[in-house]
């Protein structure tokens, strides 16, 4: 087979898909929106049910995944344009300037100690900030900087210049221009994954209103060794860690108020599991989770909510609930309601597990690919038992958490299945 | 001059090693003397060239490792940088570029191990660099060139289980091109499914929906399809395996296949001795009221209970199922809408045969589903009163359930569906477990109103438990046959839960469906399609790079215990005509597991000698002279 596919997303499913078709011998471009593969995962701080570490586990992945000789990793590129059938696609790819040679970075950090230019770190949650010059995370794949052009100095004003300064490699460019790739392939597999939605507009958690309710996501960060506070759980009205605290799922989810009346089947478990890693963090916090059903239906999930119980003395309630706040010292109240009267409890910070919502632009790709999207968003199967991951375009296939929720092993094994549909595709059409 | 640990090296192949040190830009050079510790480099015995590098892994820093093995004959590398994890293929490739053995490189990891982890002790970064270079000199002076064997793959697939994953598994490889054995120990193809009435989601008929999938693997060219049979015998590795399958009563045949796909599938759990099964008529379990609502038997009723998670979650099994939540919602909406039509031709007639308990009037299906289940005949049961039951207009339905399980889209939009036809979800606690019983002729159920808190009762014409899917009983069998593992509860157990859903920890073989622990259909041909693909992997490349790094067993040594064969998590180990151990090369990963546990000494591991270990743990205890 000498064949090629494009894998559009390299998050943890992405990547399981262009690994099984590149071992088989078949060329792998694989197209990623931002600046490194990894996704989600590699944001991640442990995970369920196992709590490995999450970037220990992907980094080999993704480094497999960038240097095995049949892939072709393009980061910082979107899909733009796509012609043709199975067997002959033609992709155009915007491959967006980075304004660092590739090829000649090697990720040393000299420029970033000069950068004067400090930008919100979406990467890290908003929790801090970066430079205009950047590598997202230190674990990013392929390990080279980029440089945020609507936030560097040199670029919007003609000022500074520091990092070509710095850059005893010549890696610096700021003349270099966007580019259009075309890319002949015989099969697509998306896998775009997820966003994390924002909790603002539902005031009854006070997201963005108190300051100690954070997003599960910026949790995850906070309790990272390598993120913005070094692994400490901190408050972000005083900076003290927290002694009591207070997890509210289903935070926009289960809710055809807000337009999200679907589960995000991964919530349940990944919040057990933050209340897990607080106790591991600090051997007197005290977690209370409350949900509405505890969703651990997974192999060895029901087991670790009552690990969750037993060993790490998290309660868990059974109730809908909502936020308030003690002015004085910003500590949130959570009102809840035990077999119909209501409670109220005061706790030191409070996460919101947020409903998890398919990539805006995924709309956009589908529209572009010819493929058909849900009422929420998420990318369609053309045939819901049987071909799971098969759309209504043969030679397009679909993978993650793009496709409905799923978490990290049912976006491998997808990722893989996708793949063996590439595969017979290819192999039918004679190749 | 500083004094090694004793070693002979052939004077004709003398070591001559070249020390290549990286500053990383800053990262290890803001923290390590780095021209010291290449200075220090020099000193070491063996060490003909040491150099530092701004950063070794860019096009300068490989060229400069080329030419220096040129240039100074070099037949060892070791590069001081960062982590093999990422770099080590770079510079091994880099070697092999210039006709190094690649075994001959070694890595020393003096940014992780020294300028990360001790930032603020520059002294001591750069003084614990040193000792780590020189105990990779100690061990890279023993180094041995070493091939990696290279074993050609049978290109055929051999599928266990002919049910939707397994099917799945087949068409998917055989329309990658690949032969493939499916072999299933019933008459029939399509496992579990067959016998649901329909399916959730879709709302349509298992049966025809299954169909086209078993007509494909029925005609597909490349499927040999082997009913009635099962698999009797498994000798070999990966990409050689030689499989005896036998039909029922008949002999067994060889064949030669290079992978394997497990799909056996699951049975469910049978509630003996629980909420009045067995015990009192109409009370089914959930897969036996899906036959009856297939077969449209079911009798009259006015009002119906499910209670979930009975078995599960703690009280038999200590695992969720995943399914029977889903499943229950579906039944549920069924009898809400389509009640009518599931219903016997008496009870449509309006006869008085409502009055006949299940049991009496189960269809043949389900008392041999029982019997079987049971090892036992149906004597002496159904003589249970008889169930009063009025005439019905509209049924009631409650589910008894502890957390719904309606995960992701779909099932969550169906569980509000089902709750708009006003199915009663009624939630209970482990404090306080629904009750069965008659009383009066009449088939009661009493629970706990979490509001009121107050116990209820309330009569119903049938109790449907939701129990869970359980292991095959001789799963056992297969997996000691294949050698690879089941969990605690008897389900297959993968190589690692989160990344290698469908892998076994042995290269070669592969799992998919519910007999790795219950799924959906669509999860369960997700993964049938995944374990294809990584089923494929090794029969397209043609052949397997067998791990240069393995097991080496010493005949003279070895007394045959069998010791090694237990503890080989990869099955690599194997006994040979003189009852000797033999590593089977293409299957050992070197772990080291059985050169650990030999009681006699006679396994070593390439490259991971005793005597390398040793020379370099001494040079770790060796200060500068
Ligand atoms: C707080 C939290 C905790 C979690 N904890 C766990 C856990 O412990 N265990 C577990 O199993 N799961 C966990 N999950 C779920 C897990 O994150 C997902 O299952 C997983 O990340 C899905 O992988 P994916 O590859 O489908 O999507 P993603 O990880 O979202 O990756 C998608 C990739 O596609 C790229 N992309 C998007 N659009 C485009 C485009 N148009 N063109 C090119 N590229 C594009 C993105 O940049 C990204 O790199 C958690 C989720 C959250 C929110
Ligand atoms: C009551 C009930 C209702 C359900 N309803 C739905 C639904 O509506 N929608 C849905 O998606 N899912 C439903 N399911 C789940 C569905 O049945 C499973 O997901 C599906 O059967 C899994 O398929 P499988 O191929 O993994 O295993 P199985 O269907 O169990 O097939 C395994 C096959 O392997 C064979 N086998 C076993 N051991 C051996 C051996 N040693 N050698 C050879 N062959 C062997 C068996 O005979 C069988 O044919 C339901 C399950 C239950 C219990
Ligand atoms: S751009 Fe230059 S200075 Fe910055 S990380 Fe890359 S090589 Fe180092
Ligand atoms: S997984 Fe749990 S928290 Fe998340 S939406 Fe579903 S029920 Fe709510
Ligand atoms: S009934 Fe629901 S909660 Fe209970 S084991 Fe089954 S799926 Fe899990
Ligand atoms: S453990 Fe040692 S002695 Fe026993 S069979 Fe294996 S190699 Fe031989
Ligand atoms: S080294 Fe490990 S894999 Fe190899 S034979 Fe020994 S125990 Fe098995």
């Amino acid at each position: 087979m000498e064949k090629a596919v494009m894998v559009i997303g390299g998050g943890v499913a992405g990547i399981q898909a262009s690994l099984d078709l590149a071992d088989k011998g078949l060329i792998v471009h694989l197209v990623e929106k931002t600046p490194s593969i990894g996704g989600r995962m590699a944001q991640l701080d442990k995970t369920f049910p196992t709590n490995d570490c999450s970037i220990c586990i992907l980094a080999p992945k993704m480094a497999d995944c960038f240097s095995h000789p049949n892939t072709n990793v393009i980061t910082y590129s979107e899909v733009i344009g796509v012609e043709g059938s199975v067997g002959n696609f033609k992709v155009k790819v915007l491959k967006k300037a980075r304004y660092v040679d590739e090829s000649k970075c090697t990720g040393c950090g000299e420029c970033l100690e000069k950068c004067p230019s400090k930008v919100v770190n979406d990467w890290e949650m908003g929790l801090t900030t970066r430079k205009a010059i950047y590598i997202p995370f230190m674990q990013a794949v392929p390990r080279v900087m980029t440089i945020d052009k609507e936030h560097c100095l040199k670029l919007t004003k003609d000022k500074c210049g520091n990092c070509m300064k710095a850059c005893k490699r010549g890696a610096i460019n700021y003349e270099m221009k966007d580019q259009v790739l075309e890319v002949e392939v015989a099969a697509i597999i998306v896998a775009t994954g997820f966003d994390v939605w924002d909790p603002t507009p539902s005031t009854e958690y006070g997201y963005g209103r108190y300051p100690n309710v954070f997003t599960a996501m910026e949790y995850e960060r906070m309790i990272n060794a390598a993120g913005p506070t070094h692994g400490h759980i901190q408050r972000r009205s005083d900076k003290e860690r927290p002694r009591k605290m207070a997890f509210i799922q289903c935070v926009g989810s289960r809710n055809p108020q807000v337009g999200h009346p679907y589960c995000c089947a991964v919530c349940c478990m990944h919040a057990t599991k933050e209340s897990m890693l607080a106790r591991e963090h600090y051997d007197d916090i005290e977690s209370t989770i409350f949900y509405k059903d505890m969703r651990a239906c997974s192999k060895g999930f029901y087991e670790y909510v009552e690990r969750a119980k037993r060993d790490y003395g998290v309660r868990y309630i059974n109730s809908d609930a909502t936020v308030q706040e003690n002015a004085d010292k910003h500590n949130p109240i959570v009102v809840y309601d035990v077999g119909g009267r209501q409670q109220s409890e005061e706790f030191d910070l409070v996460v919101l597990a947020t409903t998890l919502v398919p990539k805006k632009e995924t709309a956009e790709l589908a529209k572009l690919l010819g493929l058909k999207v849900d009422e929420f968003g998420f990318l369609e199967s053309s045939d819901r038992i049987l071909g799971p991951g098969r759309t209504v375009k043969p030679g397009i296939y679909l993978a993650g958490y793009a496709a409905g929720p799923a978490d990290i092993p049912e976006s491998v094994a997808q990722g893989s299945s996708a793949a063996a549909k590439a595969v017979e595709a290819i192999a039918q059409a004679g190749g | 001059m500083i004094h090694m640990a004793e070693t002979k090296v052939n004077e004709s192949e003398k070591p001559r090693i070249g020390v290549f040190v990286c500053s990383c830009g800053s990262n290890i050079g803001g923290f390590v003397d780095v021209p010291s510790v290449a200075d220090y480099a020099k000193t070491l015995p063996d060490v003909v060239y040491a150099t530092q590098n701004m950063y070794t892994c860019a096009e300068d820093g490989l060229s400069n490792i080329r030419e220096a093995i040129r240039k100074h004959n070099l037949n060892r590398v070791i590069v001081a940088s960062c982590t093999p994890r990422t770099h080590a293929p770079l510079f091994q490739a880099t070697c092999e570029s210039a006709g190094l053995n690649k075994y001959l490189f070694t890595f020393v990891n003096i940014r992780e191990h020294c300028s990360w982890v001790h930032m603020k002790e520059k002294d001591l970064a750069t003084k614990k660099s040193k000792d780590l270079i020189r105990m990779g000199v100690a061990r890279a002076r023993l180094l041995k060139p070493q091939e990696e064997a290279k074993v050609e793959v049978e290109p055929v697939g051999l599928v266990i289980g002919g049910g939707v994953s397994g099917m799945t598994a087949a068409a998917s490889l055989a329309d990658m091109g690949f032969p493939v054995h499916l072999v299933e120990r019933e008459g029939d193809l399509g496992g579990f499914v067959k016998i649901l009435n329909n399916l959730y989601v879709t709302e349509k008929s298992a049966a025809e929906t299954i169909k086209p999938l078993i007509e494909k693997v029925t005609a597909h060219k490349n499927i040999t399809l082997h009913l009635n049979s099962s698999v009797k015998s498994v000798e070999g590795f990966i990409g050689n395996y030689e499989v005896g399958i036998a039909p029922k009563g008949g002999e067994e045949k060889k064949y030669k296949v290079g992978t394997i796909v497990v799909a056996t599938g699951a049975l469910e759990f049978v509630p003996e001795g629980l909420y009045g099964y067995n015990q009192y008529p109409n009370v089914v379990t959930l897969t036996e009221f899906e036959i009856l609502c297939r077969k449209k038997t079911l009798p009259k009723l006015k009002s119906v209970a499910f209670i979930q998670c009975v078995g599960s979650r703690g009280q038999k099994m200590s695992y969720c199922s995943r399914i029977c939540c889903n499943v229950a919602i579906k039944n549920a909406i069924n009898i809400a809408d389509n009640y009518e039509d599931m219903l016997g031709v008496m009870e449509k007639q309006g006869t008085l045969v409502d009055k006949i308990p299940v049991e009496k009037k189960a269809t043949e299906e389900i008392l041999e589903r029982r019997r079987r289940r049971r090892g036992r005949g149906t004597e002496g049961e159904g003589d249970a009163e008889e169930v009063k039951l009025g005439p019905s207009e509209k049924i009631e339905v409650t589910v008894f359930n502890r957390d719904v399980m309606a995960y992701g889209v779909e099932h969550e939009l169906t569980y509000n569906k089902a709750r708009e036809k006003r199915v009663k979800f009624n939630r209970y606690t482990l404090d306080h477990l629904p009750k069965v019983f008659m009383e009066d002729n009449q088939l009661k159920v009493t629970y706990f109103h979490e509001t009121l808190k107050l116990e209820r009762t309330m009569p119903v014409d049938m109790v449907v438990l939701s129990t869970p899917l359980v292991a095959q009983p001789d799963a056992g069998d297969l997996s000691k046959m294949l050698k690879v593992p089941l969990g605690q509860e008897g389900f297959f157990l993968e190589a690692h839960v989160k990344l290698r859903p469908v892998d076994f920890a042995t290269d070669g073989i592969y799992v998919a469906g519910t007999c790795k622990g219950p799924a959906d259909i669509t999860e369960a041909v997700t993964q049938g399609a995944a374990a294809a693909s990584r089923a494929a992997t090794p029969m397209a490349k043609g052949y397997v790079q067998a791990e240069a790094l393995s097991s080496v067993v010493d005949e003279t040594k070895c007394t045959g215990c069998g010791t090694c064969i237990e503890v080989c998590p990869y099955g690599a180990l194997r006994k040979n005509e003189k009852g000797i151990a033999e590593v089977i090369v293409a299957a050992c990963k070197g772990c080291g597991c059985c050169g650990a546990t030999c009681p006699e000494g006679a396994i070593t591991m390439t490259n991971y000698t005793d005597a390398q270990l040793l020379a370099e743990a001494k040079a770790a205890l060796q200060e500068e002279v």
